[in-house]
């Protein structure tokens, strides 16, 4: 099998008192989407913004392409090719669909921003996901929850991210809306990117992962590849087993 | 989970133009949500108004075209760097102190020091820059407003305005700027008239008056286009196409839309706000050198309330006080119904203290129209 693009090992995490992250490890290879799960508090947040260079880990080794690496800021670990889209988006509403797709790298002619360039790039690396814009002058603002969560994964698509890490993409999504980001994600992970797939419901991980790793209280509790597992026991470890199973008795299952 | 699937989720599904979800608007809700809107209604409204009202007062000929062209120009100055600092997302309130100071600074280093004028000017300008970069350095570390930091130097500045003339020379106002500026080149870029000829030639044809009496009799009583007016126009100029037009620009909208966003994609946000406040403390000296060589003095009461003056031109501009949206060209178009509202109850004989009225019961308009502006752009409900 590949080597994985990005392996983290054992890595943790403390925020003074708390340790938020007690030795995680986990990798992601090229073409795979690997789900991190866990329930709300587990880490996941911060074990991804250790990998995207937003925390330092407090010790642990990150190695990008069989290299350590020590990422200073967001922007290094951006370099190096790991985009993140983050539980809030980074988009500013007010602003256009095309700058904020360009943001940071604007398209320069001669001294101006390249607008023409832009914003047909814009139009078609969109229509690429699926969506077709209204014009690329469009405020985001305007644009639905999954609509600006395929603008942030097409950016990160278009400027060569070869790790494409996902914060709870569907969490706030309609179940049309959510299938339209699973369908990006597999389109995305079609194209040879390695996708980090950060969520809370099991069958939406289920629906596109590759692999599952769960996160319980700022620890792994295992990887399983598809097929190795079943949703019930995903969910069963999400929730710390046990008291899950019992709760899922009495609500009949409905969970 | 919730459902929020249902109201927004049209261009996703079907999109392009013929979506049925999307209702046909056309350009005009597209020309309704630019900045300028406010502006340009309220331009086309006071010169109507002011048509009728002192339509033959002198307001609208030569002379009273360039009386209120240099009052608006005078607010267009400071308005362009309240704009774009506004846009990305934070305020100054010293402006006016930093007028008073500037002018100051370039009297006491030009006249009571004897420096040459060229080189007072530039002091002045890194000693300004340098105050709009620690404003900027002190909101960017601590994350406090920019309204409370600014406001300590309103104080501060001020402060110092009064008492460096004060010890010296146990004066506030300083004269003799003129004769220590004779000849001197960068004082001329702030004190000249061009294009003389052309006034001279449309008096020979009548269309500006002359002179009648006095030392100057048959000369036009505009003598040429001030300094001041080119100074607006082209800060103006390049306000609009930093902002619309360069990556930077992009970058003020950024960091005034959303900090942490812009912080996430790489845009350096402290450095664009500190260069934004260096922008306008540079605006705001270039308004103290016109001033001062236009008086010939310096006076540590100027700039009084000018950090408000310019913060209302630039929402009547269509600018959002929170930030991330705003247009150069519609701060100078409220700049210039400040310039003509303002002359114009001059030449219509209205007590003038009633411009204050205008100015509040305007910028509460100007908020009001903004907000729901916002409000159709971002689709908010
Ligand atoms: N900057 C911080 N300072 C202190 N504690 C923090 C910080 N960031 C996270 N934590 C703590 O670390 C733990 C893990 O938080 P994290 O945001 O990673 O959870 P999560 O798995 O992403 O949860 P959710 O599903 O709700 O997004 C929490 O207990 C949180 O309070
Ligand atoms: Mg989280």
């Amino acid at each position: 099998m590949a080597d994985p693009i990005v392996h983290m090992e054992n890595i943790t995490k403390h925020f003074g008192p708390v340790i938020a992250l007690n030795g995680v490890s986990f990798d992601v290879k090229a073409g795979e989407c690997h789900c991190l799960l866990g329930d709300n508090g587990a880490g996941k947040s911060t074990f991804i913004k250790t990998m995207s260079g937003v925390h330092k880990p407090t010790s642990g080794e990150i190695m990008f392409e069989g290299r350590k690496m020590n990422f200073a800021s967001p922007r290094d670990a951006m370099e190096a090719g790991i985009a993140t889209v983050y539980q809030d988006l980074a988009m500013i509403p007010l602003m256009s669909v095309t700058r904020n797709f360009w943001m940071g790298r604007e398209p320069k002619k001669g001294f101006f921003i390249d607008f023409d360039k832009a914003n047909s790039t814009t139009m078609s690396e969109m229509k690429k996901m699926g969506i077709n814009l209204r014009s690329p002058d469009q405020a985001v603002g305007t644009l639905s929850g999954g609509e600006r969560q395929t603008v942030a994964i097409a950016r990160a698509v278009y400027f060569g991210a070869k790790v494409l890490i996902l914060d709870e993409p569907t969490s706030a999504l309609g179940v049309r809306q959510t299938s339209n980001v699973l369908a990006t994600v597999d389109r995305v992970r079609k194209s040879g990117i390695g996708v980090v797939f950060i969520t809370h419901n099991v069958r939406h991980a289920m629906a596109v992962g590759d692999r599952f790793t769960v996160l319980n209280r700022g620890k792994t509790l295992g990887t399983a590849a598809r097929g190795e597992i079943t949703p019930e026991e995903l969910q069963d470890l999400m929730a710390g087993g046990q008291e899950m199973a019992q709760l899922e008795g009495s609500l009949g299952g409905t969970v | 989970m919730s459902d929020n699937g249902n109201g927004d989720g049209g261009a996703l599904a079907a999109g392009g133009p013929d979506d049925e979800r999307i209702k046909k608007t056309g350009g005009l809700r597209q020309w309704l949500i630019r900045p300028e809107l406010g502006g340009i209604v309220g331009v086309i409204a006071v010169f109507i108004f002011f048509g009728v009202l002192a339509g033959d007062s002198g307001m609208f000929n030569a002379q009273g075209i360039m009386n209120w062209s240099q009052i608006s120009a005078q607010f267009m100055i400071i308005a362009v760097g309240a704009c774009m600092l506004m846009v990305a997302g934070e305020f100054d309130l010293s402006v006016g102190s930093m007028i008073g100071f500037a002018g100051i600074s370039i009297a006491m280093f030009g006249v009571v020091w004897g420096w040459p004028m060229w080189v007072a000017i530039l002091i002045t300008f890194a000693i300004c820059m340098g105050v709009g970069a620690i404003n900027g350095v002190i909101v960017v570390r601590t994350g406090l407003p920019s309204f409370i930091v600014t406001l300590a130097f309103l104080f501060i500045l001020r402060g110092f305005t009064i008492f460096i003339p004060q010890t010296v020379e146990n004066r506030t106002i300083i004269g003799g700027i003129e004769e220590a500026a004779e000849g001197d080149w960068l004082a001329a870029v702030f004190n000249t008239d061009l294009a003389g000829w052309l006034f001279r030639w449309l008096a020979d044809i009548g269309v500006v008056d002359t002179f009648s009496r006095g030392t100057r009799a048959g000369e036009p009583v505009i003598s040429g286009i001030p300094m001041l007016i080119v100074w607006a126009f082209v800060l103006v100029i390049i306000g609009h196409v930093v902002l619309t037009r360069t990556r930077f620009g992009n970058w003020i909208f950024a960091v005034g839309g959303d900090a942490q966003a812009a912080r996430y994609v790489g845009v350096p946000v402290d450095r664009v706000k500190i260069i934004m406040f260096m922008t306008t403390a540079f605006c705001a000296t270039v308004f103290a050198c016109v001033q001062v060589f236009e008086f010939g003095s310096a006076a540590a009461d100027r700039g009084i309330l000018k950090e408000f003056e310019a913060i209302i031109a630039v929402v009547i501009g269509g600018a959002l006080l929170t930030g991330g949206y705003g247009s150069v060209v519609g701060a100078a178009l409220g700049a210039l119904i400040f310039g003509v509202v303002q002359q114009g109850l001059f030449f219509a004989d209205v007590e003038s203290s009633l411009f204050r009225v205008f100015l509040g019961v305007i910028l509460l308009f100007a908020v009001i129209l903004n907000t729901y502006i916002r409000r159709i752009i971002t689709g908010e409900r």
